[in-house]
């Protein structure tokens, strides 16, 4: 027995799934609750009802949680505090939240230091780091009630080691803060990484309750297996970990669902197309793991260079308008009832003629009172039809990332307005578990390790560069946790930079595995 | 004269963005920057060269390195007023104004910053019209200025000044050198001219362009109009006068390599109507778009890879499969398609061997 939960916390409901290797045990649904501990508690509590599963064969528990997201977006229960840059005397001009809006400056009680040190691109130092100067700023930052702070430092993804002994003396001055190092947080690009760090700061008593209070909730149930949270990318991290960088948890929600729809329908390579009430949402799998965006991602305001998926919204859902009056004139969307679906949608005795309408008229769908669309003429319901089809193929289509056509898994409460052919697609699939997908989605994740630096690569040196990434990538996935014997490269990136000699390039490589599971409950990897 | 508002600088970025052809770097550190001096109460103002008397001094300001540095090692705030006014005290004379380079890019920039810190107009007009991979390559060398003396200044507040005579090349080549050496980014001051010689030797009307450009593609966004048709409009009434979408397809394949320096590559870019394929060839920037292997349009006309849907312009560096794309073109305005133009940054300047033909007459 390899079993598994997979529970996410959204913010509505909480779905907590049991999984025996590939298949899907058992599934509940329960509502969330304030505390986040009391709904999980109910969760596993009916999911033990339902399977009959003893909480000592379980081996892992896998979380997805929107609630860190939703802190930030809220300016919710932020910590007081600093960022601490090493860049001095270059980057003065842009100090840390230069480009936030204010009022989340305010929420975190955002206070700068800049600090001589940092590298150039090639590793040496822009200025010694000045020792004196980081204990003054550390009893600065105690004097003024800081609690939580974010190191960033100059081309540290090249050379962390100004972050690193930061953090050596901020123990040694004032062990009671938290200290959050950008090197393992970001990439290239330093205001993006320095904001991600300090987002991440400002989480980090907040992340501590909530693993607390998940790490309870769990054990309360019997469960004495390890414990992980799903990050942004589709792979784990250790509950520990995740005490110290909740801002890699973000965006699991739409790669956890998009993971999970696609695990039901047995592929790794696809499209999927999730249509709600009021957008339709399109993601790409590649290997399994969703295409990241490659510009940067603004979160509450604030410009950041998280590992976030690529999905593509339209105006499309269940609850969009439809315009137009004959079938030459006819558009859907973008606008929608949205959650007022059941009072102006004509079929439930409103006044407004949405898709769900045309779906209901066109007898795809059977739900409020059919009578109500009858007067619509078949050309006009074909045309709407014709028109969400074309929409949601040429989504599909901006979205795909190779010649091939895509298989296209659709899903959600509005997956029914899609056709079983879509031009310039693959074959389409549905799946019925759609409504834990995101739950699976936790619980099929995987180990991942990541490199992304500047090389110089010497003319015939290239393989010997690339081999030496992808062991790193590979050590890391291993370090997390991943089984050494099943860790494969899923990503490789090699972008050759402008104007430095020595055909400096940037590498990025990412690497992921199975995790491995302890044989029983008492030697997990946690 | 007229004053730059603050509401107006990202729309001058945006437009700087375009007017890169594909590199240049991205104009937002900049405008934080810029940004920066107008909260603390500075501001800047353009100034059309008509505006100045014949013997003015203008010395146009810019920054030099690469684009990936830039966005790592932040400035001090000071190096391009420092190179700037270490320019000036070589000269032994205070300048009257500033002017960008390259309006193309994050050098678009510059001149607003070092305006707006020591309280100087900006000139309307730039040496390159776009963007351009090297400092010889601008209009006022071609036309007989000479770029030495070059002053440069680093974030340490290193100073100094270049002079290679008469020779562009050489000096381009040991500033190329000394930036490596000081971190991979520095800012300089050079090309020290009368307003007489900004007259003769400059494109006109550059900075207020990128401002029109960035305004042009964000009004076509709110009000739903198509942006292609907005600027060929727009393009009409500069000196440019000639702008059209050439191509729409999604990109099939991106090749690259760094030699000497550059990122160079090549993207292809399959039509969504018919089986006809663009090939773009680039250094840094865009250089020659051939369809089914014949030249479409070729340096120093402006080649922009544009957003298919919402016309945001695209770096090389985000060139990535599948990406839809229109591919547009805009004919660079006649000082840069001279014999003597075209022979520092025509084709053959970047290994390509074809001779120029304007797009307008390559449809």
């Amino acid at each position: 027995m390899s079993l598994r939960i997979g529970i996410d916390v959204g913010g509505t409901h909480t779905d907590a799934i049991v999984m025996d290797g590939d298949r899907v045990v058992a599934t509940v649904k329960c509502l969330t609750t304030e505390d986040v501990t009391t709904g999980i508690v109910a969760a596993l509590r009916v999911l033990r009802e339902q399977s009959e599963v003893d909480p000592k064969d379980v081996r892992a528990v896998m979380i997805g949680t929107t609630h860190f997201i939703n802190a930030l977006v809220e300016a919710n229960r932020l910590a007081p505090t600093a960022a601490l840059r090493f860049g001095l005397p270059a980057t003065a001009a842009l100090p840390p939240m230069v480009d936030w809006p204010d009022s989340l400056v305010t929420a975190v009680g955002g206070r700068s230091y800049l600090c001589h040190g940092g590298v150039e691109f090639d590793g040496q130092d822009i200025a010694d780091l000045d020792e004196d100067e980081i204990r003054r700023a550390a009893h600065d930052m105690l004097s003024h009630g800081v609690r939580s702070v974010a190191v960033s430092s100059v081309f540290s993804p090249v050379s962390a080691e100004h972050e690193l002994r930061a953090a050596e003396l901020l123990a040694a001055e004032a062990p009671e803060l938290d200290v959050s190092l950008s090197h393992e947080i970001g990439r290239l690009g330093l205001l993006q990484r320095e904001n991600a760090t300090i987002i991440n700061a400002a989480l980090r008593e907040m992340a501590a309750q909530i693993v607390d209070g998940l790490a309870a909730a769990v054990h309360g149930a019997g469960i004495t297996a390890p414990l992980y949270l799903s990050q942004n990318d589709g792979t784990l991290m250790e509950v520990d970990y995740a005490r110290r960088y909740p801002v890699a948890t973000f965006a699991s929600g739409p790669t956890n669902s998009m993971r999970g729809a696609a695990f039901l329908s047995g592929l790794t390579d696809c499209a999927v197309v999730d249509v709600g009430g009021t957008t339709t949402d399109v993601g790409v799998l590649r290997h399994g793991f969703p295409r990241e965006a490659a510009t940067e991602v603004v979160v509450a305001g604030v410009r950041t260079n998280f590992r976030m998926p690529d999905v593509l919204s339209i105006g499309l859902g269940g609850g969009s308008l439809v315009h137009g009056t004959g079938a030459a004139d006819v558009a859907v969307g973008p606008d929608s009832v949205g959650y007022r679906l059941t009072d102006r949608a004509l079929v439930f005795g409103g006044d407004t003629l949405t898709a769900t309408d045309i779906a209901v008229a066109a007898g795809i769908l059977d739900i409020g009172e059919r009578g109500r669309v009858r007067h619509l003429a078949k050309d006009f319901v074909a045309a709407v039809l014709a028109d969400i089809e074309t929409k949601v193929a040429r989504t599909v289509d901006r979205m795909r990332s190779s010649r091939e056509r895509p298989p296209v898994v659709v899903v959600g409460g509005g997956g029914i307005l899609v056709p079983d052919t879509l031009e310039g697609a693959g074959t389409v699939h549905r799946t019925e578990h759609f409504a834990v997908a995101n739950a699976i989605g936790a619980a099929i994740a995987q180990v991942g390790g990541e490199v992304d630096r500047i090389y110089p690569i010497e003319p015939g040196r290239r393989e010997a560069v690339l081999d030496a990434a992808k062991q790193e990538a590979v050590d890391r996935a291993v370090a997390g946790g991943a089984d050494p014997g099943r860790v494969r490269i899923v990503d490789i990136d090699e972008i050759p930079i402008a104007y430095l000699p020595g055909n400096a390039t940037r590498v990025r490589v990412k690497a992921v595995g199975d995790l491995v599971l302890g044989t029983d409950s008492t030697d997990g990897v946690a | 004269m007229r004053e730059i508002q603050a509401a107006e600088l990202p729309d001058i970025a945006t437009g700087a963005a375009l007017l890169g052809t594909g590199g240049g770097g991205d104009p937002y550190l900049g405008r934080l920057l810029v940004r920066r001096e107008y909260l603390r109460g500075r501001t800047v103002s353009l100034l059309d060269v008509g505006e100045l008397p014949d013997d003015a001094l203008v010395i146009p300001a810019a920054g030099m390195g690469a684009p990936t540095v830039r966005v790592e090692k932040l400035p001090n705030g000071d190096e391009a007023s420092t190179a700037f006014r270490m320019l000036e005290r070589h000269l032994g004379r205070r300048a009257d104004a500033t002017m960008p380079v390259e309006c193309g890019g994050s050098n678009s920039m510059v001149p607003l910053l070092v305006g707006a810190q020591l309280g100087l107009p900006v000139v309307d007009a730039d040496g390159m019209g776009r963007a351009f991979p090297e400092l010889q390559m601008q209009t006022f060398g071609v036309y007989g200025i000479s770029g030495s003396p070059l002053a440069f200044s680093g974030s340490h507040g290193e100073r100094g000044v270049l002079d290679t005579g008469t020779d562009n090349v050489r000096l381009e080549r040991l500033a190329r050198g000394v930036t490596v050496r000081l971190g991979g980014t520095v800012s300089i001051a050079q090309f020290a001219m009368s307003a007489a010689d900004v007259r003769r030797t400059a494109i006109p009307g550059t900075l207020s362009l990128a401002l029109r450009i960035g305004r042009c593609l964000r009004e076509s966004r709110e009000r739903y109009r198509d942006p292609f048709a907005a600027l060929t409009e727009l393009f009409k009434e500069t000196a440019y006068a000639y702008a059209t979408p050439v191509f729409s397809g999604r990109i099939v394949d991106v090749e690259r390599r760094t030699t000497g320096g550059f990122a160079r590559g090549t993207a292809t870019i399959e039509s969504f109507v018919d089986n006809s394929v663009l090939e773009l060839a680039f250094q840094n920037e865009h250089l020659v778009a051939r369809v089914d292997g014949r030249i479409r349009v070729i340096v120093p006309d402006l080649i922009t890879v544009l957003n298919a849907e919402t016309a945001e312009p695209i770096t090389t560096e985000a060139l990535r499969y599948g990406l839809r794309v229109t591919v547009f073109a805009i004919a660079a305005p006649p000082i840069m398609r001279t014999p003597e133009a075209l022979a520092v940054f025509g084709p053959r300047a970047f290994g390509i061997d074809a001779d120029f033909t304007g797009v307008e007459e390559l449809a």
